[in-house]
């Protein structure tokens, strides 16, 4: 394996300052890291370190995302070939999925991690890799029919102007990926909402070109419950078959490409528990929050049918739990006290259910209500950090 | 005797813990005093080159409390007084006789007043080994402590065994405790751990406490944090038990001896074991023959976590009770390091199978080398200080209000109540690898230049 090695060694002058290629120095540096592991050693303080690093704790949330990316590039197959009337199976059905999904990861990763890069050269810094997680999510939270431009002017918008204007990775006060959803669904409305968006039914790579079959309506749960006419809370798959609970869960049914499948979503969540990547403080109070304030609703709430959606469902529609557990735990943008993260948690699942059930125009409530707390998160830690302050200087004037 | 458990903290498995037998080592013909280990310590030299002095005659003053002195450990000529770049003091030097004689003193007598009794001990050159809480520096004989903190023990990674420092030395610990509770208004808190020996756990004129737990719990900084917390305007005393031994034999003798056992640890250590020594002497000394060929190694004054790095060249710090010497890594080239297993590297986190491995393989030894293992960030995982951190402080939160230099809000969140050593695990766990313990040291000393 010391050839590597040997070949960084090589190609490095031309890389370093002086050399030909030094305006890429950011980027030999990216690549040199993740095949190395820097040999700088400590200069003061502590001569020995935890193994820990910022580039295995960010691949953690890449592996816990795969499950359900991969649920979502099957799922995006399974409706497309529903919509069309055909069966084809399994693998082609993942097939189709993901040659649907790879543009939208690829742009997002191209457009996000060249200004990542050109920031980092500008910066003078390595290159940190926030943008792994962040270029990993954008696929996953928007609409499969999203048009690769709109993703790539989000992605500019958001990498610049939600992170790196702030200082890069560790000093944005929004979720980047949640900012690109956000200026997608305000700047574009019509090809975020709507019945159209949620399932292809045109080809990818110029296959599985297809006519919609009579009786063909994409709208996700959430839409169909905001748009009742009535004020029971039914919903149906897209060729109107009436489905409930369980199929949410298992996420067989039209939404953002990763963000329907609750259970892939609980696997990605046991990896990030389990290797303490995520807080599961956080996790569990979002769902807490969320629950809590559905029974509300559905006890004392308006005579809408979002209104009587039980709790439960409240909890695997939408992107509820994507959004809890991979978007309100980013510890950047959350709550950094451990008091903290309990309110914070909360009041994303009560401000979430909240805005879904009062504002249907906003079906997506998760999105406003995590990017609201975003905002909050600062004033939450500061109350903390103020009881710690107050508990000090009541010990100096009980002396 | 009151008992306190800490939950939070971290034990960092090493090889190399030193065996309970001192090993004889040719005395070195020359010292040095270095002025840099006594931090807040502004030198002014007492001595010329070609002068005699005995062990106890004093090397150095202190410019603004000229009271405050450090004294040579050996007699002999002085060899060099070297400056650096602004005549900035950088070590006195003394050729030590084949015979050590040592400046006569009276015993200290403790019915005297607290005014003679210190004077005493300023006098001796043993001020210059108490630190003072808030800024973790030398003392100003001027203030009176509101308490003095003493550890009978060190729960740092392969720190040297305090029963075995103490083997005997009992009466001269419970001497120098007797002198230091003349000096304060309050008590000498004196801890201990349930490993302590017996005859270290009896002493009297002291409040003892039991602490249970993993490291930190054996630094002063978290025993002061739970027993009697620094607020605003007070000051707190800390010293090293080995001095307060060799205080407590002034105290009865008026000798000042300074010799001291002092642990050589570490991986690269051949033979880890410990010398009786004294500070100043050349760590060649020390480490002569016994350290790893062929591999580049680093020399570490202390411990893993709080010491100084060094080299060959170097002296023993003054608060060093080990010399630690592990491999500098610099040239591991390890591959995919964000990904592959790496059963032998420790981390606190659960991103490495650290705890199963121990599980399975409780005698595995974990590697160890210099490497930051990672690249510099900014903060970006939240709530892993806080583990390792038993004070009831805020540690991200001090720290930052450190790096912003704002003075109000470091007084609001306890910056007088911390030092450097304190924040170590913190800085070993930081996923972002931030230099905490130099942000801590810069922001107390830009604390006392603006505050006092």
């Amino acid at each position: 394996m010391n050839f590597i090695k040997k070949i960084i060694d090589r190609v490095k002058p031309t890389f370093s300052e002086g050399g030909k290629l030094a305006k890429l120095h950011s980027l030999f540096d990216a690549v040199e890291t993740f095949l190395v592991v820097p040999n700088e050693t400590t200069k003061n303080g502590v001569h020995i370190h935890d193994a820990i690093d910022s580039k295995r704790t960010m691949f953690t949330v890449i592996i816990a995302l795969i499950p359900a990316m991969l649920f979502g590039m099957w799922n995006v197959g399974y409706q497309h070939f529903i919509a069309i009337g055909q069966e084809v199976g399994f693998f082609a059905e993942f097939a189709f999925g993901f040659l649907a999904v790879l543009p939208i990861l690829l742009v997002s990763y191209i457009v996000g991690l060249g200004i990542e890069i050109v920031a980092a050269q500008i910066r003078k810094e390595e290159v940190a890799e926030g943008y792994f997680v962040t270029g990993f999510l954008i696929p996953m939270i928007v609409p499969i029919d999203t048009p690769l431009w709109m993703v790539a002017v989000a992605t500019a918008f958001a990498v610049i102007f939600a992170k790196e204007v702030f200082g890069g990775t560790g000093y944005n006060i929004f979720n980047v990926a949640l900012i690109t959803r956000a200026f997608l669904f305000f700047a574009y409305p019509t090809a975020m909402s709507g019945d159209a968006v949620w399932v292809r039914t045109r080809d990818a790579f110029w296959w599985g070109a297809g006519e919609a079959v009579d009786g063909f309506s994409g709208a996700t749960p959430l839409g169909q419950i905001g748009v009742a006419e009535t004020s029971t809370p039914a919903f149906h798959d897209i060729m109107g078959n009436p489905i409930g609970f369980w199929d949410a869960f298992i996420g067989w049914i039209p939404g953002s490409v990763g963000e329907t499948s609750t259970l892939a979503i609980l696997l990605g969540a046991i990896v990030l528990i389990v290797t303490g990547v995520a807080s599961w403080k956080i996790m569990l109070s979002v769902f807490g929050g969320g629950a809590f304030m559905a029974l509300i609703f559905n006890l004392w709430g308006p005579d809408t049918a979002i209104a009587h959606l039980p709790w439960y469902e409240h909890l695997v529609l939408g992107g509820f739990a994507f959004g809890a557990v991979f978007m309100a735990t980013d510890p950047v943008t959350a709550a950094r006290t451990e008091t903290g993260k309990w309110i914070y948690g909360f009041l994303i699942g009560v401000m979430a259910v909240i805005i879904r059930v009062l504002n249907p125009g906003y079906p997506e409530g998760m999105m406003l209500a995590i990017l609201l707390m975003n905002v909050f998160g600062c004033l939450i830690d500061w109350f903390v950090v103020q009881a710690n302050i107050k508990k000090r200087l009541k010990r100096v004037n009980s002396k | 005797m009151k008992s306190i458990k800490l939950k939070k903290g971290l034990d960092i498995p090493m090889e190399g813990a030193a065996a309970a037998n001192v090993v004889s080592m040719s005395q070195p013909e020359k010292i040095a005093i270095v002025p840099d280990y006594f931090l807040g310590f502004s030198p002014k030299v007492a001595v010329k080159e070609g002068d005699t002095v005995k062990a106890g005659s004093v090397l150095l003053f202190d410019k603004n409390h000229p009271e405050l002195k450090i004294v040579s450990p050996v007699s002999g000529k002085i060899a060099e007084v070297a400056r650096g770049e602004r005549r900035k003091l950088l070590y006195v030097s003394v050729k030590r006789d084949a015979v050590t004689t040592y400046e006569k003193f009276a015993p200290i007598s403790l019915s005297a007043d607290r005014a003679t009794i210190l004077d005493a001990v300023l006098s001796a050159g043993f001020g210059a080994f108490i630190k003072r809480r808030p800024y973790d520096v030398v003392i100003n004989p001027t203030v009176t402590p509101k308490a003095i903190f003493v550890s009978a023990f060190d729960t740092a990674p392969l720190a040297a065994d305090y029963n075995f420092l103490l083997k005997g030395r009992s009466a001269d610990v419970q001497a120098g405790l007797s002198v230091l509770a003349q000096l304060t208004d309050g008590k000498v808190y004196y801890s201990v751990s349930p490993d302590t020996d017996a005859e270290l756990r009896h002493m009297t004129n002291v409040e003892i406490t039991e602490f249970v737990g993993p490291h930190p719990a054996g630094t002063v900084g978290v025993q002061i944090n739970s027993l009697s917390p620094i607020n605003k305007g007070e000051t707190v005393w800390t010293m090293n038990v080995q001095d307060v031994a060799a205080l407590g034999k002034f105290a009865k003798t008026g000798k000042v001896d300074l010799h001291k056992l002092v642990a050589l640890v570490g991986p690269e250590v051949i033979n880890p074991c410990y010398f009786r020594t004294f500070a100043g002497t050349p760590l060649s000394a020390i480490t002569k023959c016994n350290i790893s060929k062929g591999v580049n190694v680093r020399i570490i004054n202390g411990n893993v976590l709080t010491g100084v790095q060094t080299t060959n060249d170097g002296v023993l710090s003054p608060f060093a009770n080990e010399v630690t010497v592990i491999a500098e890594g610099d040239q591991a080239n390890e591959l995919f390091g964000w990904i592959a297993p790496r059963f032998n590297k420790f981390s606190n986190s659960a991103l490495y199978v650290t705890k199963l491995v121990r599980k399975i393989f409780p005698k595995m030894a974990f590697a160890y080398d210099t490497r930051l293992l990672g690249g510099r960030r900014a903060f970006i995982v939240s709530g892993e200080m806080e583990k390792v951190f038993p004070m009831d402080i805020l540690p991200e939160q001090l720290i930052k209000a450190m790096i912003a230099k704002n003075l109000d809000k470091m007084e609001q969140l306890g910056a007088y109540e911390v030092a450097p050593e304190d924040f170590a695990l913190c800085e070993f766990v930081c996923t972002s690898k931030i230099e905490i313990q130099r942000i801590v040291r810069e922001a107390l000393d830009y604390m006392r230049k603006e505050l006092e």
